[in-house]
């Protein structure tokens, strides 16, 4: 399944804000029908990667690939054009627009020509109910504000959108990070979904519990660099954990916690609180 | 195609929604305060100032000549509030515009058509100067257009006095004879149908048998066709969606790809055009310019938009509601000198107005955001 060219791909792909190094020499690639999780911790590069393959910056050095082709975007259009499609973790939707508005927001439907060129707004608020039915969203009025939506929903608009515009690539900032645990659920089983019908999914997220069932390989960054790719197969969920959290790290927290267990026992004054 | 009957399901009744009640659908139009508003104050005038001849036909060409001009403004300032920015500088270009219309044609002999182009293309500079600083700094367009307040004024007196030695020019009409554009902005249209329904007894007449009321100001016409132009363009062109985006939160609209730079700029350059329009309809009607001429307009411009619903903060609001709102400042304007209160007052009840305009916008924003 891997000898075809990959659907996206980054080759030693660097970016610096003045003298701060926000990535340095990251490669990765994701093929299409693929979930690739992007993990790292806080600061660890995601955004500024994720801004780097969606055209809002520009790699200071390196070279992005679509379906094999080099490519330079010079703006987020240039991506969408190209069929790189991002759910930024703001989820690009103004609260005060209606889901249409929202949901054609830049890519507007048209019909009529010359001066009555005008918003089909039939057809748009039709595509929206039908696209949110699809994923199992009835929305009861198209033309209520986002605002109006819960999280889940919107994240789930704002996939929608990026699915029906013909993504092939869907690149994914912390899409359940915000969300409840059956709201997250809904989201994950739609990243599947995806995949299943031919899209590379790139998948950020600090929670390995929400990235491992779902994805085939792993990116993990760490302070701008890349730690490595891993297929689902090499590597285990402790693994991942491990690597990403810094092992050590995470070794010393399980001793501390250990630690933490042993006091309530011994110390009466806490005991007694956690009765009361 | 396929999926028309999922479709047909989600639009089916949903038992969780008895009914979406109107009264909020109602409310989530931004017209609605200055509908609300306009009625109300109209009712008033027609109590306060029956019998004083404020709604004859000649007293409402009076009122709704004022809201004119102020809403040919006001339509602009929608668009660009709507858009997430201010624009302070239209008083000042209306100034600046004047004498850019009338030096050439007065001092210089140029035909009027040539100083009326001028005067546009200096529009559209200032418009794009305007917009390309806000976007390039990304400071408040507040500041940026404020200094331009300055700017444009110290320009047009300054420049006027250079060329002229005086800050008011006069006797423009004696340079234009019949010139093709400024038919554009002077005079009167529809005075043949105003003749005709004098002549049948409809309107009232003067002694000479011609009507009180000889056509409709062809500023009132610039002002509807401006109002029906950008609601056209608001409600049904992706352009209009782009001003909401644009407005509603930036960032987003560029990651959608909206180009938000473009949007701004072009409206910056639309408040300046409407300046210019405003000045030229001045300039033809009052055969003179004048440097300080317009000063304030650009508050009122914002009042007129802010009463009509929009929110400062930008991606809401309406045209027709900017409309409204310069109707209603035309008919307190005009009315308050008909019902023979001393028009000291009307300030007071300019600022009151603008208040309560400003806390009926923020409580139906919460109402609209109120999940469900």
């Amino acid at each position: 399944m891997n000898d075809t060219v990959p659907m996206i791909e980054m080759r030693h792909v660097s970016k610096h804000f003045g003298n701060v190094i926000a990535l340095n020499d990251v490669s990765l690639h994701v093929h299409a029908g693929e979930v690739m999780c992007l993990l790292g911790d806080n600061g660890a590069g995601k955004s500024t990667l994720i801004k780097t393959l969606s055209g809002v910056h520009k790699p200071t050095s390196g070279e992005m690939r679509v379906s094999g082709e080099p490519v330079r975007f010079k703006s987020p259009a240039y991506a969408l054009d190209s069929g790189i499609a991002t759910v930024f973790q703001d989820l690009a939707m103004i609260p005060l627009m209606s889901i249409t508005r929202n949901f054609f927001m830049g890519r507007e439907p048209t019909v009529g020509w010359g001066p009555l060129k005008r918003i089909d707004w039939k057809q748009a608020d039709r595509i929206a109910m039908e696209e949110m039915a699809r994923i199992g969203i009835d929305v009861r009025d198209p033309s209520q504000p986002v605002g109006t939506l819960s999280g889940g929903e919107r994240q789930c608009v704002a996939i929608a959108r990026a699915v029906y515009f013909g993504a092939k690539v869907l690149i994914l900032d912390e899409p359940t990070s915000a969300l409840g645990v059956k709201q997250a659920s809904v989201v994950l089983r739609y990243i599947a979904k995806a995949r299943n019908d031919g899209l590379a999914v790139i998948f950020i997220t600090h929670n390995v519990h929400h990235a491992y069932p779902v994805a085939d390989a792993f990116t993990l960054l760490k302070r701008g660099t890349s730690l490595g790719y891993f297929r689902k197969s090499e590597i285990s969920r402790e693994e991942v954990l491990n690597m990403m959290a810094g092992g050590a790290e995470l070794e010393s927290l399980d001793a501390e916690l250990a630690e933490f267990q042993r006091t309530p026992a011994e110390s009466p004054t806490a005991s007694r609180a956690a009765v009361s | 195609m396929t999926a028309t009957p999922a479709a047909k399901d989600a639009t089916r009744e949903d038992e969780r929604i008895a009914a979406v009640a109107t009264w909020k659908k109602i409310m989530r139009r931004p017209e609605l305060g200055a509908i609300a508003g306009t009625v109300l104050v109209l009712a008033f005038f027609i109590v306060a100032a029956s019998g004083t001849g404020m709604f004859t036909p000649a007293g409402i060409m009076n009122f709704l000549e004022v809201s004119a001009q102020l809403g040919i403004l006001a339509t602009a300032a929608a668009l660009l509030m709507i858009g997430g920015e201010f624009d302070l500088s239209i008083g000042s270009m209306i100034g600046l515009a004047g004498i850019i219309i009338a030096i050439p044609t007065v001092q210089y002999g140029w035909p009027l058509w040539a100083a009326l182009l001028l005067a546009f293309a200096c529009a559209v500079l200032v418009g794009w100067c305007n917009g390309y600083l806000v976007n390039r700094t990304g400071l408040p367009s507040f500041i940026v257009t404020l200094a331009f307040l300055f700017i444009l004024r110290g320009l047009a007196i300054g420049g006027c006095r250079l060329l002229t030695g005086r800050t008011q020019i006069g006797g423009i009409q004696n340079h234009i004879p019949h010139d093709w554009l400024a038919t554009l902005f002077s005079g009167e249209v529809a005075t043949g149908l105003f003749a005709w329904m004098a002549s049948h007894g409809w309107i009232a007449t003067n002694f000479a048998g011609n009507p009180m009321v000889t056509g409709i100001p062809v500023s009132i016409v610039w002002w509807l066709g401006l109002t029906a132009l950008a609601t056209w363009v608001l409600l049904f062109t992706p352009y209009g969606n782009w001003i909401f985006a644009s407005g509603g939160d930036a960032n987003a609209a560029r990651n959608s790809g909206v180009p938000v730079h473009r949007v701004k700029i072009s409206l910056f350059i639309f408040t300046a055009l409407s300046a210019t329009v405003f000045a030229s309809l001045q300039v033809m009607d009052t055969g003179s310019a004048d440097t300080i001429r317009g000063m304030l307009k650009e508050l009122e411009a914002i009042i007129a938009v802010v009463i009509g619903g929009a929110l400062l903060t930008g991606g809401y609001g309406s045209a027709v509601g900017a409309a409204l709102g310069a109707l209603i400042f035309g008919m307190v304007q005009m009315g308050i000198f008909y019902t023979g209160v001393n028009t000291d007052w009307f300030k007071v009840f300019l600022g009151v107005m603008l208040l309560i305009a400003v806390l009926f916008n923020n409580f139906v924003r919460k109402k609209m955001m109120e999940a469900r």
